[in-house]
Protein backbone atom coordinates (compact mmCIF):
# COMPACT_ATOMS: atom_id res chain seq x y z
CA UNK A 1 0.00 0.00 0.00
CA UNK A 2 1.49 3.28 -1.02
CA UNK A 3 -0.74 6.26 -0.76
CA UNK A 4 1.44 8.60 -2.75
CA UNK A 5 1.80 6.49 -5.86
CA UNK A 6 -1.87 5.54 -5.69
CA UNK A 7 -3.20 9.04 -5.37
CA UNK A 8 -0.98 10.25 -8.18
CA UNK A 9 -3.06 8.18 -10.54
CA UNK A 10 -6.14 10.21 -9.79
CA UNK A 11 -6.78 12.97 -12.30
CA UNK A 12 -8.95 15.93 -11.46
CA UNK A 13 -11.80 16.50 -13.91
CA UNK A 14 -13.19 20.00 -14.36
CA UNK A 15 -16.86 19.69 -15.29
CA UNK A 16 -19.93 21.82 -15.89
CA UNK A 17 -21.85 19.94 -13.21
CA UNK A 18 -20.61 18.39 -9.99
CA UNK A 19 -22.22 14.96 -10.11
CA UNK A 20 -21.25 14.41 -13.76
CA UNK A 21 -17.72 15.43 -12.87
CA UNK A 22 -17.48 13.08 -9.89
CA UNK A 23 -18.91 10.21 -11.94
CA UNK A 24 -16.52 10.87 -14.83
CA UNK A 25 -13.41 11.26 -12.68
CA UNK A 26 -14.11 8.18 -10.53
CA UNK A 27 -14.87 5.97 -13.53
CA UNK A 28 -11.78 7.20 -15.37
CA UNK A 29 -9.73 6.45 -12.29
CA UNK A 30 -11.04 2.89 -12.50
CA UNK A 31 -9.82 2.57 -16.06
CA UNK A 32 -12.84 3.75 -18.05
CA UNK A 33 -10.80 6.16 -20.13
CA UNK A 34 -13.61 6.70 -22.63
CA UNK A 35 -15.84 8.32 -20.01
CA UNK A 36 -16.69 11.99 -20.60
CA UNK A 37 -19.01 14.35 -18.84
CA UNK A 38 -21.65 14.35 -21.63
CA UNK A 39 -21.59 10.56 -21.75
CA UNK A 40 -22.09 10.24 -17.98
CA UNK A 41 -24.89 12.80 -18.15
CA UNK A 42 -26.65 11.06 -21.03
CA UNK A 43 -26.26 7.49 -19.77
CA UNK A 44 -27.55 8.70 -16.43
CA UNK A 45 -30.56 10.37 -18.12
CA UNK A 46 -29.62 13.61 -16.43
CA UNK A 47 -31.87 16.03 -18.30
CA UNK A 48 -35.08 16.84 -16.53
CA UNK A 49 -37.47 19.57 -15.49
CA UNK A 50 -39.63 19.80 -12.41
CA UNK A 51 -41.33 22.49 -10.41
CA UNK A 52 -42.48 21.01 -7.13
CA UNK A 53 -45.91 22.51 -6.39
CA UNK A 54 -46.46 24.51 -3.19
CA UNK A 55 -42.86 24.10 -2.11
CA UNK A 56 -40.52 27.05 -1.79
CA UNK A 57 -36.77 26.86 -1.38
CA UNK A 58 -34.82 29.88 -0.16
CA UNK A 59 -38.13 31.76 -0.41
CA UNK A 60 -38.60 31.05 -4.10
CA UNK A 61 -40.05 28.37 -6.39
CA UNK A 62 -38.56 24.88 -6.13
CA UNK A 63 -37.38 24.16 -9.65
CA UNK A 64 -34.84 21.68 -10.91
CA UNK A 65 -33.45 21.25 -14.41
CA UNK A 66 -31.84 17.92 -13.70
CA UNK A 67 -32.72 14.51 -12.38
CA UNK A 68 -32.60 13.48 -8.70
CA UNK A 69 -29.28 13.86 -6.89
CA UNK A 70 -27.30 10.63 -7.04
CA UNK A 71 -29.20 9.23 -10.02
CA UNK A 72 -26.59 10.07 -12.66
CA UNK A 73 -23.82 8.23 -10.82
CA UNK A 74 -26.05 5.27 -10.00
CA UNK A 75 -27.51 4.81 -13.46
CA UNK A 76 -24.28 5.31 -15.39
CA UNK A 77 -22.44 2.80 -13.20
CA UNK A 78 -25.26 0.30 -13.44
CA UNK A 79 -25.46 0.58 -17.22
CA UNK A 80 -21.77 -0.32 -17.44
CA UNK A 81 -21.99 -3.15 -14.94
CA UNK A 82 -19.88 -1.24 -12.42
CA UNK A 83 -20.60 -2.29 -8.85
CA UNK A 84 -21.00 0.60 -6.49
CA UNK A 85 -20.67 0.98 -2.74
CA UNK A 86 -22.58 3.73 -1.01
CA UNK A 87 -22.98 4.49 2.67
CA UNK A 88 -24.70 6.99 4.91
CA UNK A 89 -23.98 7.51 8.58
CA UNK A 90 -25.67 8.88 11.64
CA UNK A 91 -22.37 9.30 13.49
CA UNK A 92 -19.80 11.74 12.04
CA UNK A 93 -16.93 9.87 13.75
CA UNK A 94 -17.90 6.65 11.98
CA UNK A 95 -18.25 8.51 8.71
CA UNK A 96 -14.75 9.86 9.06
CA UNK A 97 -13.16 6.53 9.98
CA UNK A 98 -14.84 4.90 6.99
CA UNK A 99 -13.48 7.66 4.77
CA UNK A 100 -10.01 7.37 6.30
CA UNK A 101 -9.93 3.67 5.61
CA UNK A 102 -10.70 4.19 1.92
CA UNK A 103 -8.17 7.02 1.66
CA UNK A 104 -5.49 4.90 3.35
CA UNK A 105 -6.23 2.21 0.79
CA UNK A 106 -5.67 4.82 -1.90
CA UNK A 107 -9.26 4.80 -3.15
CA UNK A 108 -10.75 8.15 -4.25
CA UNK A 109 -14.36 8.49 -3.12
CA UNK A 110 -17.33 10.70 -3.93
CA UNK A 111 -18.96 12.65 -1.09
CA UNK A 112 -22.24 14.53 -1.02
CA UNK A 113 -21.86 17.82 0.84
CA UNK A 114 -23.73 20.99 1.75
CA UNK A 115 -22.26 24.25 0.48
CA UNK A 116 -23.27 26.56 3.34
CA UNK A 117 -20.14 25.72 5.32
CA UNK A 118 -17.93 24.91 2.35
CA UNK A 119 -15.05 27.21 3.19
CA UNK A 120 -13.47 27.56 -0.23
CA UNK A 121 -16.75 28.66 -1.88
CA UNK A 122 -17.26 32.41 -2.24
CA UNK A 123 -19.65 33.62 0.45
CA UNK A 124 -22.20 34.76 -2.15
CA UNK A 125 -22.70 31.13 -3.16
CA UNK A 126 -23.09 29.68 0.29
CA UNK A 127 -26.79 28.97 0.63
CA UNK A 128 -28.20 25.87 2.32
CA UNK A 129 -27.86 23.67 -0.73
CA UNK A 130 -27.04 20.09 0.20
CA UNK A 131 -26.64 18.26 -3.09
CA UNK A 132 -23.13 19.31 -4.03
CA UNK A 133 -20.63 16.55 -4.82
CA UNK A 134 -16.87 16.37 -4.57
CA UNK A 135 -14.12 13.76 -4.51
CA UNK A 136 -11.74 13.12 -1.63
CA UNK A 137 -8.64 11.57 -3.19
CA UNK A 138 -5.96 11.71 -0.54
CA UNK A 139 -4.74 13.12 2.72
CA UNK A 140 -1.82 15.38 3.38
CA UNK A 141 -1.12 15.51 7.15
CA UNK A 142 -4.41 16.70 8.56
CA UNK A 143 -5.83 18.08 5.33
CA UNK A 144 -7.96 16.09 2.94
CA UNK A 145 -7.18 16.54 -0.74
CA UNK A 146 -10.33 17.58 -2.55
CA UNK A 147 -11.20 17.44 -6.21
CA UNK A 148 -14.27 19.63 -6.67
CA UNK A 149 -15.45 19.21 -10.28
CA UNK A 150 -16.67 22.78 -10.62
CA UNK A 151 -13.15 24.08 -10.02
CA UNK A 152 -10.23 24.36 -12.40
CA UNK A 153 -7.79 23.17 -9.74
CA UNK A 154 -7.86 20.80 -6.78
CA UNK A 155 -8.12 22.11 -3.22
CA UNK A 156 -8.13 20.84 0.36
CA UNK A 157 -10.21 20.83 3.56
CA UNK A 158 -9.38 20.15 7.20
CA UNK A 159 -10.98 17.13 8.86
CA UNK A 160 -13.32 19.41 10.75
CA UNK A 161 -14.33 21.40 7.65
CA UNK A 162 -15.00 18.23 5.70
CA UNK A 163 -17.03 16.64 8.47
CA UNK A 164 -19.11 19.77 8.77
CA UNK A 165 -20.14 19.85 5.11
CA UNK A 166 -20.73 16.08 5.06
CA UNK A 167 -23.15 16.53 7.93
CA UNK A 168 -24.90 19.65 6.70
CA UNK A 169 -28.56 19.76 7.77
CA UNK A 170 -31.83 20.66 6.08
CA UNK A 171 -33.48 19.36 2.90
CA UNK A 172 -31.44 16.61 1.19
CA UNK A 173 -29.10 16.41 4.19
CA UNK A 174 -26.11 14.34 3.03
CA UNK A 175 -25.73 12.30 6.27
CA UNK A 176 -22.12 11.61 5.40
CA UNK A 177 -23.12 10.05 2.07
CA UNK A 178 -20.04 8.45 0.50
CA UNK A 179 -19.95 6.48 -2.74
CA UNK A 180 -17.42 4.90 -5.08
CA UNK A 181 -17.11 2.20 -7.74
CA UNK A 182 -16.26 -1.09 -6.08
CA UNK A 183 -15.68 -3.47 -8.98
CA UNK A 184 -15.39 -2.87 -12.70
CA UNK A 185 -15.91 -5.71 -15.16
CA UNK A 186 -15.06 -5.94 -18.84
CA UNK A 187 -16.57 -3.06 -20.73
CA UNK A 188 -17.22 -3.67 -24.39
CA UNK A 189 -18.32 -1.17 -27.02
CA UNK A 190 -21.56 -3.06 -27.15
CA UNK A 191 -22.15 -2.43 -23.45
CA UNK A 192 -21.48 1.28 -23.96
CA UNK A 193 -23.92 1.40 -26.88
CA UNK A 194 -26.59 -0.36 -24.83
CA UNK A 195 -26.00 2.06 -21.97
CA UNK A 196 -26.40 5.03 -24.30
CA UNK A 197 -29.65 3.69 -25.74
CA UNK A 198 -31.03 2.91 -22.32
CA UNK A 199 -30.08 6.36 -21.08
CA UNK A 200 -31.86 8.02 -24.01
CA UNK A 201 -35.00 5.92 -23.64
CA UNK A 202 -35.25 6.58 -19.93
CA UNK A 203 -34.79 10.29 -20.56
CA UNK A 204 -37.56 10.24 -23.16
CA UNK A 205 -39.82 8.55 -20.64
CA UNK A 206 -38.96 11.03 -17.86
CA UNK A 207 -39.56 14.07 -20.03
CA UNK A 208 -42.58 12.92 -22.05
CA UNK A 209 -44.52 10.25 -20.16
CA UNK A 210 -44.09 11.15 -16.52
CA UNK A 211 -47.51 11.45 -14.85
CA UNK A 212 -48.72 14.75 -13.45
CA UNK A 213 -48.51 18.23 -14.88
CA UNK A 214 -45.50 19.64 -13.05
CA UNK A 215 -42.63 17.43 -14.28
CA UNK A 216 -41.02 16.67 -17.62
CA UNK A 217 -41.85 18.92 -20.56
CA UNK A 218 -45.27 19.58 -19.01
CA UNK A 219 -43.51 20.98 -15.97
CA UNK A 220 -42.20 23.80 -18.16
CA UNK A 221 -45.83 24.65 -19.01
CA UNK A 222 -46.70 24.47 -15.31
CA UNK A 223 -44.05 27.09 -14.54
CA UNK A 224 -45.18 29.14 -17.54
CA UNK A 225 -48.73 29.22 -16.14
CA UNK A 226 -47.38 30.22 -12.76
CA UNK A 227 -45.33 33.08 -14.17
CA UNK A 228 -48.40 34.63 -15.81
CA UNK A 229 -50.02 34.96 -12.39
CA UNK A 230 -47.02 36.03 -10.34
CA UNK A 231 -47.22 39.77 -10.97
CA UNK A 232 -50.79 40.04 -9.65
CA UNK A 233 -50.49 37.37 -7.01
CA UNK A 234 -47.10 38.19 -5.49
CA UNK A 235 -46.51 41.79 -6.41
CA UNK A 236 -43.74 43.01 -8.65
CA UNK A 237 -40.92 42.75 -6.13
CA UNK A 238 -41.55 39.17 -5.09
CA UNK A 239 -42.34 38.13 -8.66
CA UNK A 240 -38.94 39.51 -9.67
CA UNK A 241 -37.24 37.53 -6.91
CA UNK A 242 -39.02 34.38 -8.06
CA UNK A 243 -37.78 34.93 -11.62
CA UNK A 244 -34.30 35.56 -10.23
CA UNK A 245 -34.48 32.22 -8.50
CA UNK A 246 -35.42 30.53 -11.77
CA UNK A 247 -32.40 32.09 -13.43
CA UNK A 248 -30.15 30.98 -10.59
CA UNK A 249 -31.52 27.45 -10.73
CA UNK A 250 -31.18 27.59 -14.49
CA UNK A 251 -27.78 29.10 -15.08
CA UNK A 252 -25.81 28.82 -11.88
CA UNK A 253 -23.06 26.42 -11.34
CA UNK A 254 -24.15 22.94 -10.36
CA UNK A 255 -27.60 23.41 -11.79
CA UNK A 256 -27.26 24.96 -15.23
CA UNK A 257 -30.62 24.54 -16.99
CA UNK A 258 -29.60 26.16 -20.25
CA UNK A 259 -26.20 24.57 -19.77
CA UNK A 260 -27.76 21.16 -19.30
CA UNK A 261 -29.42 21.43 -22.70
CA UNK A 262 -26.04 22.09 -24.33
CA UNK A 263 -24.61 19.19 -22.38
CA UNK A 264 -27.35 16.94 -23.71
CA UNK A 265 -26.62 18.19 -27.21
CA UNK A 266 -22.97 17.27 -26.71
CA UNK A 267 -24.04 13.84 -25.44
CA UNK A 268 -26.16 13.17 -28.54
CA UNK A 269 -23.20 14.17 -30.70
CA UNK A 270 -21.06 11.56 -28.92
CA UNK A 271 -23.93 9.07 -29.07
CA UNK A 272 -24.15 9.56 -32.85
CA UNK A 273 -20.52 8.47 -33.16
CA UNK A 274 -20.92 5.43 -30.89
CA UNK A 275 -24.13 4.31 -32.59
CA UNK A 276 -23.01 5.44 -36.05
CA UNK A 277 -26.35 7.14 -36.43
CA UNK A 278 -26.30 10.63 -37.93
CA UNK A 279 -29.94 11.23 -37.12
CA UNK A 280 -28.82 12.00 -33.58
CA UNK A 281 -26.77 14.96 -34.82
CA UNK A 282 -29.93 16.63 -36.10
CA UNK A 283 -31.67 16.12 -32.77
CA UNK A 284 -28.59 17.40 -30.96
CA UNK A 285 -29.14 20.68 -32.81
CA UNK A 286 -32.62 20.95 -31.31
CA UNK A 287 -31.25 20.74 -27.80
CA UNK A 288 -28.74 23.43 -28.68
CA UNK A 289 -31.68 25.54 -29.80
CA UNK A 290 -33.50 24.84 -26.54
CA UNK A 291 -30.42 25.82 -24.53
CA UNK A 292 -30.18 29.08 -26.46
CA UNK A 293 -33.87 29.74 -25.79
CA UNK A 294 -33.43 29.16 -22.05
CA UNK A 295 -30.63 31.69 -22.06
CA UNK A 296 -32.71 34.20 -23.98
CA UNK A 297 -35.53 33.78 -21.47
CA UNK A 298 -33.04 34.37 -18.64
CA UNK A 299 -32.10 37.70 -20.21
CA UNK A 300 -35.74 38.74 -20.28
CA UNK A 301 -36.31 37.56 -16.69
CA UNK A 302 -33.31 39.66 -15.69
CA UNK A 303 -35.16 42.66 -17.10
CA UNK A 304 -37.82 42.10 -14.45
CA UNK A 305 -35.59 41.59 -11.43
CA UNK A 306 -33.48 44.55 -12.45
CA UNK A 307 -36.66 46.60 -12.44
CA UNK A 308 -36.51 47.52 -16.13
CA UNK A 309 -39.55 45.47 -17.15
CA UNK A 310 -42.61 46.00 -14.98
CA UNK A 311 -45.69 45.33 -17.12
CA UNK A 312 -47.82 42.21 -17.19
CA UNK A 313 -46.96 42.01 -20.87
CA UNK A 314 -43.36 41.11 -19.98
CA UNK A 315 -44.54 38.30 -17.73
CA UNK A 316 -46.74 37.02 -20.54
CA UNK A 317 -43.83 37.17 -22.97
CA UNK A 318 -41.63 35.20 -20.60
CA UNK A 319 -44.41 32.65 -20.11
CA UNK A 320 -44.81 32.37 -23.89
CA UNK A 321 -41.09 31.78 -24.30
CA UNK A 322 -41.29 28.90 -21.86
CA UNK A 323 -44.15 27.39 -23.86
CA UNK A 324 -41.99 27.59 -26.97
CA UNK A 325 -39.15 25.89 -25.15
CA UNK A 326 -41.55 23.20 -24.05
CA UNK A 327 -42.61 22.47 -27.60
CA UNK A 328 -39.00 22.40 -28.86
CA UNK A 329 -38.01 19.93 -26.15
CA UNK A 330 -41.15 17.86 -26.55
CA UNK A 331 -40.57 17.62 -30.29
CA UNK A 332 -36.93 16.65 -29.79
CA UNK A 333 -37.76 13.90 -27.30
CA UNK A 334 -40.57 12.59 -29.51
CA UNK A 335 -38.08 12.36 -32.35
CA UNK A 336 -35.70 10.47 -30.10
CA UNK A 337 -38.44 8.03 -29.15
CA UNK A 338 -39.34 7.45 -32.81
CA UNK A 339 -35.77 6.51 -33.75
CA UNK A 340 -36.33 3.00 -32.43
CA UNK A 341 -32.76 2.88 -31.23
CA UNK A 342 -31.39 -0.58 -30.64
CA UNK A 343 -33.92 -2.21 -32.90
CA UNK B 1 -24.36 28.73 -27.87
CA UNK B 2 -21.41 29.55 -30.07
CA UNK B 3 -17.97 29.69 -28.54
CA UNK B 4 -17.52 33.36 -29.39
CA UNK B 5 -20.80 34.20 -27.62
CA UNK B 6 -19.71 32.74 -24.29
CA UNK B 7 -19.88 35.62 -21.78
CA UNK B 8 -16.75 36.61 -19.88
CA UNK B 9 -18.25 38.91 -17.27
CA UNK B 10 -16.65 38.24 -13.87
CA UNK B 11 -18.92 37.58 -10.88
CA UNK B 12 -18.36 36.30 -7.34
CA UNK B 13 -17.44 32.82 -8.55
CA UNK B 14 -14.59 34.11 -10.68
CA UNK B 15 -12.64 34.68 -7.47
CA UNK B 16 -12.55 30.90 -7.11
CA UNK B 17 -12.67 29.47 -10.59
CA UNK B 18 -13.83 29.81 -14.15
CA UNK B 19 -16.81 27.72 -15.20
CA UNK B 20 -16.68 24.97 -17.76
CA UNK B 21 -19.30 25.31 -20.49
CA UNK B 22 -20.29 23.32 -23.55
CA UNK B 23 -20.23 25.47 -26.67
CA UNK B 24 -20.28 25.06 -30.44
CA UNK B 25 -17.00 25.59 -32.27
CA UNK B 26 -16.49 26.89 -35.83
CA UNK B 27 -17.20 23.43 -37.26
CA UNK B 28 -20.55 23.25 -35.49
CA UNK B 29 -19.25 20.63 -33.07
CA UNK B 30 -19.44 20.73 -29.29
CA UNK B 31 -16.37 21.50 -27.27
CA UNK B 32 -15.69 22.90 -23.83
CA UNK B 33 -14.71 26.46 -23.01
CA UNK B 34 -14.15 28.44 -19.82
CA UNK B 35 -16.31 31.36 -18.76
CA UNK B 36 -15.52 34.01 -16.16
CA UNK B 37 -19.24 34.60 -15.57
CA UNK B 38 -22.35 36.20 -16.95
CA UNK B 39 -23.93 39.46 -15.77
CA UNK B 40 -27.45 38.01 -16.02
CA UNK B 41 -26.51 35.42 -13.39
CA UNK B 42 -24.60 37.90 -11.31
CA UNK B 43 -27.64 40.16 -11.13
CA UNK B 44 -29.90 37.26 -10.13
CA UNK B 45 -27.51 36.41 -7.31
CA UNK B 46 -27.21 40.06 -6.31
CA UNK B 47 -30.98 40.44 -6.12
CA UNK B 48 -31.20 37.31 -3.95
CA UNK B 49 -28.71 38.90 -1.55
CA UNK B 50 -30.57 42.19 -1.47
CA UNK B 51 -33.59 40.18 -0.38
CA UNK B 52 -31.57 38.27 2.24
CA UNK B 53 -30.18 41.52 3.65
CA UNK B 54 -33.67 43.04 3.78
CA UNK B 55 -34.94 40.06 5.73
CA UNK B 56 -32.02 40.24 8.16
CA UNK B 57 -32.63 43.95 8.71
CA UNK B 58 -36.34 43.35 9.35
CA UNK B 59 -35.47 40.58 11.78
CA UNK B 60 -33.09 42.92 13.60
CA UNK B 61 -35.84 45.50 13.97
CA UNK B 62 -38.29 42.87 15.19
CA UNK B 63 -35.84 41.87 17.93
CA UNK B 64 -35.15 45.51 18.83
CA UNK B 65 -38.90 46.12 19.15
CA UNK B 66 -39.34 43.10 21.37
CA UNK B 67 -41.51 41.25 18.83
CA UNK B 68 -39.11 38.38 18.19
CA UNK B 69 -36.34 36.61 20.05
CA UNK B 70 -32.68 36.68 18.93
CA UNK B 71 -33.15 33.17 17.51
CA UNK B 72 -35.20 34.75 14.75
CA UNK B 73 -32.49 37.25 13.85
CA UNK B 74 -29.70 34.69 13.77
CA UNK B 75 -31.85 32.27 11.80
CA UNK B 76 -32.30 34.91 9.09
CA UNK B 77 -28.66 35.96 9.32
CA UNK B 78 -27.63 32.37 8.62
CA UNK B 79 -30.06 32.08 5.69
CA UNK B 80 -31.92 29.36 7.52
CA UNK B 81 -35.59 28.52 7.61
CA UNK B 82 -37.35 26.54 10.34
CA UNK B 83 -36.62 23.20 8.68
CA UNK B 84 -32.89 23.88 8.34
CA UNK B 85 -32.63 25.21 11.89
CA UNK B 86 -34.51 22.15 13.11
CA UNK B 87 -31.89 20.00 11.40
CA UNK B 88 -28.97 21.82 13.03
CA UNK B 89 -30.45 22.00 16.54
CA UNK B 90 -32.45 18.79 16.72
CA UNK B 91 -35.48 20.78 17.98
CA UNK B 92 -38.84 20.18 16.35
CA UNK B 93 -40.19 23.08 14.27
CA UNK B 94 -43.09 23.42 16.70
CA UNK B 95 -40.69 24.21 19.55
CA UNK B 96 -38.51 26.53 17.48
CA UNK B 97 -41.59 28.59 16.64
CA UNK B 98 -42.18 29.00 20.38
CA UNK B 99 -38.56 29.93 20.96
CA UNK B 100 -38.98 32.81 18.52
CA UNK B 101 -41.17 34.52 21.13
CA UNK B 102 -39.11 36.74 23.44
CA UNK B 103 -41.05 35.59 26.52
CA UNK B 104 -40.35 31.91 25.84
CA UNK B 105 -36.76 32.61 24.77
CA UNK B 106 -35.93 34.32 28.06
CA UNK B 107 -36.81 31.19 29.99
CA UNK B 108 -34.73 28.79 27.86
CA UNK B 109 -32.08 26.73 29.64
CA UNK B 110 -28.41 27.22 28.80
CA UNK B 111 -28.38 23.72 27.40
CA UNK B 112 -30.96 24.65 24.79
CA UNK B 113 -29.31 27.98 24.10
CA UNK B 114 -26.07 26.11 23.55
CA UNK B 115 -27.65 24.17 20.69
CA UNK B 116 -28.80 27.37 19.01
CA UNK B 117 -25.43 29.04 19.56
CA UNK B 118 -23.68 26.09 17.96
CA UNK B 119 -26.01 26.14 14.96
CA UNK B 120 -25.34 29.86 14.51
CA UNK B 121 -21.57 29.65 15.15
CA UNK B 122 -21.74 32.12 18.06
CA UNK B 123 -21.45 31.97 21.85
CA UNK B 124 -24.40 31.63 24.23
CA UNK B 125 -23.63 35.12 25.52
CA UNK B 126 -23.79 36.63 22.05
CA UNK B 127 -27.14 34.94 21.53
CA UNK B 128 -28.60 35.95 24.89
CA UNK B 129 -27.39 39.52 24.76
CA UNK B 130 -28.40 40.37 21.21
CA UNK B 131 -30.70 43.37 21.49
CA UNK B 132 -31.22 44.16 17.81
Amino acid sequence: MNIDTKTEEFHHVHAAHCENGVTTALLRYHGLDFMTEPLAFGMGSGLFYIQIPFLTINNGPAISFRTMPGAIFKRTCRALGVEVTRNKFSDPAKAQSFLDKKINDGVPVGCQVGVFHLTYFPKEYRFHFNAHNLIVYGRDDDRYQISDPIMEEVTSLSAEELSRVRFAQGPLAPKGHIYFPERVGVITDDLIRKGIIKGIKRNVRDMISIPGNFAGVNGIRYTSNNIRKWRDKLGLKKAGLYLGQIVRMQEEIGTGGGGFRFLYGAFLEEAAAYLQDDRLIGISEEFTKSGDMWRASAIQMAGVYKGRLTEQQSFDEIADRLLQIRSVEKEAFLKLSKLNLGK
Amino acid sequence: MKKEDLPQEPGALSRLTRELCYVKNEDGKYETALSKGWDIKKEALDSAWVEVNDRVEEARKAVANGEKSPVYYFMELNLMDLAVLSGYTGFFVFFIKRHLKPSVFSSLSDKKLEKYAKAFDITVDELKNFKG
